[in-house]
């Protein structure tokens, strides 16, 4: 973060009006106005040496209620621009301070298309409106939806919205709001050679893995255009952290990338841990990174099998599902979950590992090579296989930080990226693997690099197991949720701080802190506030299927419907990730 | 003293025999792919999960036979008969035995021909008839997968043909006496096969109804027992390629005396039946340009080629 003082005094000195906000994760944060925002942002993605050329994140608080708002200026509410440079190694974070009931604010989709997304999510979650925003519609309420969930005045239970009831008019209203009328999506019913054929494909599809939906403009089989449509997997995770305390939101987390298991909980609980400053031992970290390579490996295995049926392949699926049940039972065995066992903790982790771990972990890491090696004969190289995936959805590595992709599907434009190693968290320094890479940016490529990091993470867990460190399992810091128990019964400060931690939950201090880390499908973000309370403020979860689900139509233009499904397959992505 | 029996008892037993084949590949190709894919498949009912098809016929025929308003109705219900109807047609040609079969038909092999084209429109009619946009692309799929593939199936066979200087499949068996004809006629026996495995749109060449593109393509609207003749059209068409690859190419009934001829048939057929299931248990599927590319590029050519060396050498040796 070495450059930061200088950008910041550059800024200053060219807009006037930034000015900075100190924030725990040490990731430098400014305060723009509403007028300058747009040029600011321009600036820093072209002008400036060293450029942020990705809009990692584009989201909104609802300051209305919070409390512990030192040095910074008056808002109602604050739109979060986070930026991501890779030329610097570094990300910023601006802030625009917004009075009213229901602001606007100038559109940025004309300096990044990927801000779009983003911006309907704000406009859908806290009635913000973008001005000159080019499709500003509801993306994952329902478009009937009445009111904008994460604002404070909302319901977060069901249970506060009083009974709910379907007269004839409002079904009516609804199944109105059903019907398909190519210009909502912003499709052009007719072409030169007379009208398009529009297929509806989804939400109920065996292709898209989950409930999601596509609008196609067909010609024939070719598409010309494509529109997702998102939302049907949307539980209101963010909204949800607003009235869990930090330690009961863990479960949560474990279902948003519903297949990377504790994972999720990685991100979520380092970010926890540098609002509340507690540094965990070296056992937990080792351990962490344990489970979290094997959930990598597990949420590889499927995609590598539903991405085999996708092209037509019935058997490979059966295969890898097999090998992933082998993964549940040591992970059964040591977290006693399976799929979602929300193990990792504020502070450390659930258990310590239970003994003969290391005999399960070693037969696996026998087993599978030999696997993978016969998958490769099987799928990577049939024939076909490659036929119906090379040169199908490819993107380059300058589309690919332009749209906010990250993961394996930037790796597999030839950008060694990786945020194990580039920005290594919880001791992932300490680690020798490689980062695989591609060349093509197509879906055989990124097929490639995800089956080349099972392997990786063969290797990392293997040095876990190797070099496993004794000691706790969890940090003696006061905030470590459940806090130690060893002196309970002996002085009655320990009590009560167990007591209370346990019962209400610990207190983490004022504040905003970000982490992301490299996840399975990409950079999974956390960006938590706190107001000093036992929940959180606002729950901001950067999902990497987002925006790899907005780059869709731009990657599938001109493909036929067989490549859509390839597309998809190859991307891998989690509903649940998407939609939160 | 087979010759006997009255040809109408033997009618009624090749037609019970090859409906029950089919209804029971349902249950073989389940328990293969079971084998080939880690896992069990249906071992519940009866001995070996035999039975399964049968709970399989209870369940499909007591189920809603639902019509959906938007199809059009009589073509809807033609449909499925028509493929069930064209496949069996075919089985009147086969020689299962030197006493065993239903027609001697001089052009047998023409007759086989021309039925296995009626079986396009049935799906081509079932893909329009369901005025379901998948359907229809299912549908669109097969009429040109299956239209073409049918020109260079012919054409594979006319080397056999010419060999066997006759239509008439069982002539074209007895000629096989010396040398069964795969040897020879290697090239058109890979055409055949292939063209057979489109023909009966099986994977890889499932793309009319691939699930993962068009949930079920021409068959999506369908349900009951209308859905269940598409099924049973398909393993009878399964049955019919194998039957007609062991014709053709295979000796028909020809073998080693200690077996009967009528074993030997069996025996051949349920080969080339496995072999279609472990295609299906171990290949991708092609994209539909890339089918007909290969089509019209690879199979047409190696088919004429095929036909035109084959002539020569018989007009040299002749």
């Amino acid at each position: 973060m070495s450059d930061s003082p200088l950008l910041i005094e550059e800024l200053q000195g060219k807009f006037g009006t930034v000015s900075a906000q100190a924030t725990a994760d040490g990731v430098p944060l400014l305060w723009a106005s509403k007028d300058t925002i747009c040029d600011v942002l321009r600036y820093l993605k072209t002008e400036v040496d060293k450029p942020y050329r990705t809009l990692y994140d584009l989201t909104a608080i609802d300051e209305r209620v919070r409390t512990n708002r030192q040095d910074q200026p008056d808002s109602d509410f604050t739109i979060v621009y986070h930026l991501l440079s890779y030329e610097r190694n570094e990300d910023i974070r601006l802030k625009v301070a917004l009075q009213d009931e229901y602001p606007s604010i100038p559109t940025v989709t004309d300096i990044w298309p990927s801000a779009n997304w983003y911006e309907r999510e704000v406009w859908d979650m806290f009635g913000v409106t973008f001005e000159g925003h080019p499709h500003l519609r509801r993306i994952l309420m329902p478009p009937t939806w009445e009111g904008h969930p994460l604002r404070k005045e909302h319901p977060a239970r069901a249970t506060e919205m009083g009974e709910f009831e379907l007269p004839d008019e409002k079904q009516d209203l609804e199944q109105e709001a059903l019907q398909f009328r190519p210009e909502d999506w912003g499709m052009d019913p007719q072409g030169e050679n007379g009208d398009f054929m529009f297929l509806n494909l989804g939400p109920q599809h065996p292709g898209t893995h989950g409930v999601l939906r596509f609008a196609l403009q067909l010609d024939g089989e070719e598409i010309l255009d494509v529109v997702p449509d998102i939302g049907y997997h949307h539980r209101g995770a963010e909204k949800m952290g607003e009235r869990q305390s930090w330690h009961t939101f863990i479960p949560y987390t474990d279902r948003i990338d519903y297949l990377g298991g504790v994972m999720n909980n990685l991100a979520y609980v380092l970010a926890v841990e540098k609002l509340a400053g507690i540094e965990v031992p070296e056992r937990v970290k080792v351990v962490r990174i344990m489970m979290s390579e094997i959930f990598r490996i597990a949420s590889h295995l499927v995609w590598y099998g539903t991405f085999a049926q996708d092209i037509g392949a019935l058997s490979p699926v059966f295969y890898m599902f097999n090998d992933r049940e082998r993964i549940f039972e040591i992970v059964e065995a040591i977290c006693g979950g399976r799929m979602h066992p929300s193990w990792f903790r504020i502070g450390g982790v659930a258990q310590d590992l239970p003994n003969g771990w290391d005999n399960l972990i070693r037969e696996y890491l026998d087993y599978l090579p030999r696997r993978l090696d016969e998958y490769d004969k099987m799928v990577m190289r049939n024939r076909i296989f490659k036929k119906r995936t090379q040169g199908v959805g490819a993107y380059t590595v300058d589309e690919a930080i332009e749209w906010g992709v990250t993961g394996p599907g930037l790796r597999a434009c030839g950008f060694e990226w990786d945020f194990r190693k580039k920005r290594p968290y919880s001791g992932y320094d300490q680690f020798e693997f490689d980062i695989p890479t591609a060349q093509a940016g197509d879906c055989y490529d990124r097929a490639v690099v995800r089956i080349e990091e099972i392997r990786q993470s063969l290797r990392i867990i293997e040095q876990c197991m190797n070099n496993m460190p004794s000691g706790p399992y969890k940090s003696d810091h006061p905030l470590t949720t459940p806090p130690l128990k060893e002196h309970t019964m002996e002085d009655i400060e320990t009590l009560i701080n167990h007591f209370l931690n346990v019962s209400w939950g610990p207190v983490i201090p004022a504040g905003e802190a970000f982490f992301g880390i490299e996840a399975t499908k990409g950079n999974n973000g956390y960006y938590l506030i706190s107001d000093g309370s036992t929940i959180p403020y606002r729950v901001r979860i950067r999902a990497p299927s987002f925006p790899h689900m907005q780059m869709l139509p731009l990657i599938s233009r001109r493909a036929m419907v067989p490549d859509l499904l390839a597309i998809l397959g190859a991307m891998d992505f989690v509903l649940a990730d998407i939609d939160r | 003293m087979i010759q006997s029996i009255h040809p109408l008892i033997i009618t009624i037993g090749i037609l019970f025999v090859v409906v029950n084949t089919a209804a029971l590949l349902i249950w073989l190709e389940r328990r293969l792919l079971a084998l080939w894919q880690d896992r069990y498949g249906p071992n519940r009912v009866g001995p070996f999960g035999l039975l399964q098809v049968l709970a399989d016929m209870i369940k499909i025929f007591t189920k809603e036979d639902w019509v959906p308003p938007f199809a059009d109705k009589p073509v809807f219900i033609l449909a499925p008969a028509v493929i069930v109807v064209a496949v069996l047609m075919s089985f009147a040609v086969i020689p299962f035995s030197p006493d065993i079969w239903v027609v001697d038909l001089n052009i047998g092999l023409l007759f086989f021909l021309a039925m296995s084209s009626m079986g396009v429109y049935s799906v081509v009619l079932a893909g329009w008839a369901s005025n379901n946009k998948y359907s229809l692309l299912g549908g669109m799929r097969a009429a040109a997968q299956m239209l073409s593939y049918e020109v260079f199936m012919g054409l594979s066979l006319m080397g056999v043909v010419m060999m066997a200087g006759s239509f008439n499949l069982r002539e074209i068996v007895e000629t096989q006496k010396g040398m069964w004809f795969f040897i020879p006629q290697i090239f058109g026996l890979v055409v055949f096969m292939v063209a057979g495995i489109a023909e009966t749109h099986r994977l890889p060449f499932d793309l009319p109804e691939a699930e993962s593109e068009l949930v079920a393509g021409y068959h999506s609207e369908y349900s009951g027992m209308k859905f269940g003749m598409f099924f049973v059209g398909e393993y009878l068409g399964v049955t019919l390629i194998s039957a007609f690859i062991t014709t053709l190419f295979f000796g028909g009934w020809l073998g080693p005396s200690f077996l009967p001829p009528i074993v030997w048939f069996i025996l051949k057929t349920f080969v080339f039946i496995c072999f279609f299931i472990l295609l299906r248990a171990s290949l991708p599927r092609p994209r539909y340009d890339q089918l007909m590319a290969y089509g019209w590029k690879v199979m047409l050519p190696l088919a004429l080629a095929n036909l035109i060396v084959t002539g020569g050498i018989i007009l040299a040796i002749g």
